[in-house]
């Protein structure tokens, strides 16, 4: 398959610890995926490698046949443009507007100078407004970003995301920040773009019933390791005390954790 | 009542959690004791160095020599000193007696001018200097350590030496005038502000930085994007506070023949006109006090735009 995400035995340590344990993975396009697994389980370093914000001890990642690994440069920064990430704190420039933390997913194509002077074209305007019109946005346009809501930012997120074209979206517990309400909206947001844009989500998420209403398909990781890799249906009890080591905890119940109420009861 | 025996600690633990806070509280007593007796022995060593507590022989009024310690014998030629350089001003010939107090006032009216233009001009080069330099310099966004490394000893270097320094070095290059007042403030200045302003950048939230990395942005990108829109406000409070500073330095300066109205000050000293060295501290004064109050009302200003939505 073309353009099918590789990652062959791919190993990140930091000091002693294998935060990335030889990942082997391969994800379609158009996925809707979810990854979940306890606090330090190497979640977040898994999609931190893929685009390259970590690098890898050992191991390739390969998109469309294309070495991810081995890009420097110009070629880097434009393979960061093409799997966007958004991540839990949102990380919007809170003193810039919400306009240009959007055109901010413009930036890979710009030069120096124009990038320096903060020079868009109208173009990239208009696509960055568009954006911010799926979601509802376009109000708080020039607002500082810092003054949105947590559940605002992270659609301003997504918006910045999308005006990078991407052909992957990578998403860092984007909801974990999130009271219900909004974190329903962010991932009704990913999943629109997932099915109407055709792009692919990999999201990092840590309540499980989440990842059961919206996921194709769900990877468990424990240890740095791939221990799951299969659809909502087959993740059972036992898998899921397995995942996170709650072997001892007898009561264990997914509503307890969730911060999906609406999506569930609806 | 249930809640409380449900979670009171097990019988031992408690004597064991007295001996260790009896450990800890007897282990922060030392650690005073050492302090404050290391404290007081390197106050002694440098008041004996100082001669702060010197016992001195003094002249008393009606001839005889007593021992006096040195400060409240010495503080009364300080009087007699500010009493030299204070002019005779009678009510009813106050426009002679203020003419005659402020009698070079066309000649200092421009060196005026000239000490405010080499603090503009220096402050200027500091601002462009320190901010460039203040980037590689922070410890978070620097590219490498070499980078660094060098960037670090190079605004140590330029404000460890103090300006008086520099303004010597440079008219020794460029001859006496004002030139080498600002390039010597300027200097001193870069190192300063490069300093101020590499704090600034070290104590920014990295997480927007990540965001511009991910969105495919250059090193550059994140600076300007991630870290200026950051900082800027406290850039702006430096840099005007560092105007102040160098208003208040290029009027020493000319004392080395570097410009402004520092010459005048060796000028009356040379020639014992003390009322205009007391002419000279009005006209600094008032500056400094106008530039300072400005300065702050603009300070404030950029602050209160950090606080406005």
């Amino acid at each position: 398959m073309p353009s099918t995400l590789t990652l062959t035995s791919v190993s990140r340590h930091f000091g002693e610890t294998r935060a990335v344990d030889s990942v082997s993975l391969s994800i379609e396009p158009g996925q809707f995926v979810g990854v979940i697994g306890r606090s330090g389980a190497g979640k977040s370093t898994l999609l931190r490698l893929i685009n390259r914000l970590v690098d890898p001890s050992s191991g390739t990642i390969s998109f469309e046949g294309r070495d991810i690994t081995a890009l420097k440069g110009k070629a880097l920064r434009e393979w960061r443009q093409d799997c966007a990430m958004i991540f839990q704190q949102f990380n919007l420039v809170e003193r810039l507007d919400v306009l240009t933390n959007v055109l901010i997913g413009r930036i890979a194509d710009h030069g120096f100078l124009s990038s320096m002077a903060m020079h868009f074209s109208d173009e990239e305007r208009a696509m960055a407004i568009q954006a911010l019109d799926r979601f509802g946005l376009v109000p708080q346009a020039l607002q500082r970003a810092g003054t949105l809501s947590g559940g605002q930012q992270q659609r301003v997120a997504i918006a910045k995301a999308l005006v990078q074209n991407p052909k992957i979206m990578l998403a860092d517990e984007p909801i974990a920040s999130l009271d219900p309400m909004n974190a329903t909206l962010v991932m009704d947001g990913l999943n629109l773009i997932n099915k109407n844009d055709g792009i692919t989500v990999l999201v990092n998420l840590h309540t499980l019933d989440t990842a059961r209403a919206y996921c194709d398909r769900i990877i468990a990781m424990r240890d740095g390791q791939i221990f799951f890799d299969g659809t909502a249906a087959e993740l059972t009890d036992v898998v899921v005390r397995d995942i996170y080591g709650i072997a001892g905890l007898e009561g264990f119940n997914e509503a307890v954790t969730s911060t999906q109420k609406f999506a569930v009861s609806a | 009542m249930s809640a409380i025996t449900k979670f009171a600690a097990p019988p031992q633990d408690i004597p064991e959690f007295e001996t260790e806070f009896a450990a800890a509280r007897s282990k922060s007593r030392r650690t005073w004791l050492i302090g404050s007796a290391l404290f007081i022995v390197l106050f002694f060593f440098s008041t004996w160095l100082t001669d702060f507590f010197k016992i001195t022989q003094v002249s008393m009024p009606d001839g005889s020599r007593e021992w006096r310690w040195i400060i409240p014998a010495g503080i009364p030629r300080l009087g007699e000193y500010i009493a030299k350089t204070i002019p005779v001003l009678r009510w009813d010939t106050l426009d002679a007696d203020m003419a005659e107090w402020f009698w070079r006032w066309k000649t200092w009216m421009k060196l005026l001018l000239e000490t405010v233009l080499i603090a503009f001009m220096a402050t200027s080069l500091g601002v462009v200097g320190g901010f460039i330099l203040s980037f590689p310099a922070a410890g978070n966004l620097t590219p490498n350590k070499t980078v660094y490394w060098i960037t670090r000893r190079y605004l140590e270097l330029a404000r460890t030496v103090p300006e008086l320094v520099w303004a010597l070095i440079f008219v020794f290059c460029f001859s006496v005038g004002p030139l080498a007042g600002v390039l010597a403030i300027g200097l001193h200045a870069t190192g300063a502000l490069g300093k101020l302003y590499s704090e600034v950048n070290e104590n920014i939230d990295m997480r927007p930085l990540d965001g511009i990395k991910a969105a495919g942005g250059t090193w550059f990108d994140r600076i300007r994007y991630g870290v200026v829109p950051q900082v800027l406000p406290n850039i702006i409070s430096y840099t005007l506070l560092r105007f102040e500073i160098n208003v208040r330095a290029s009027s020493i300066i000319g004392y080395v023949g570097a410009g402004g109205l520092g010459q005048e000050f060796r000028t009356a000293m040379s020639f014992q006109e003390y009322t205009d060295l007391s002419a000279l501290f009005v006209i600094i004064f008032v500056t400094v006090v106008i530039i300072d109050y400005g300065s702050e009302k603009l300070r404030h200003r950029v602050i209160g735009l950090g606080v406005k939505s």
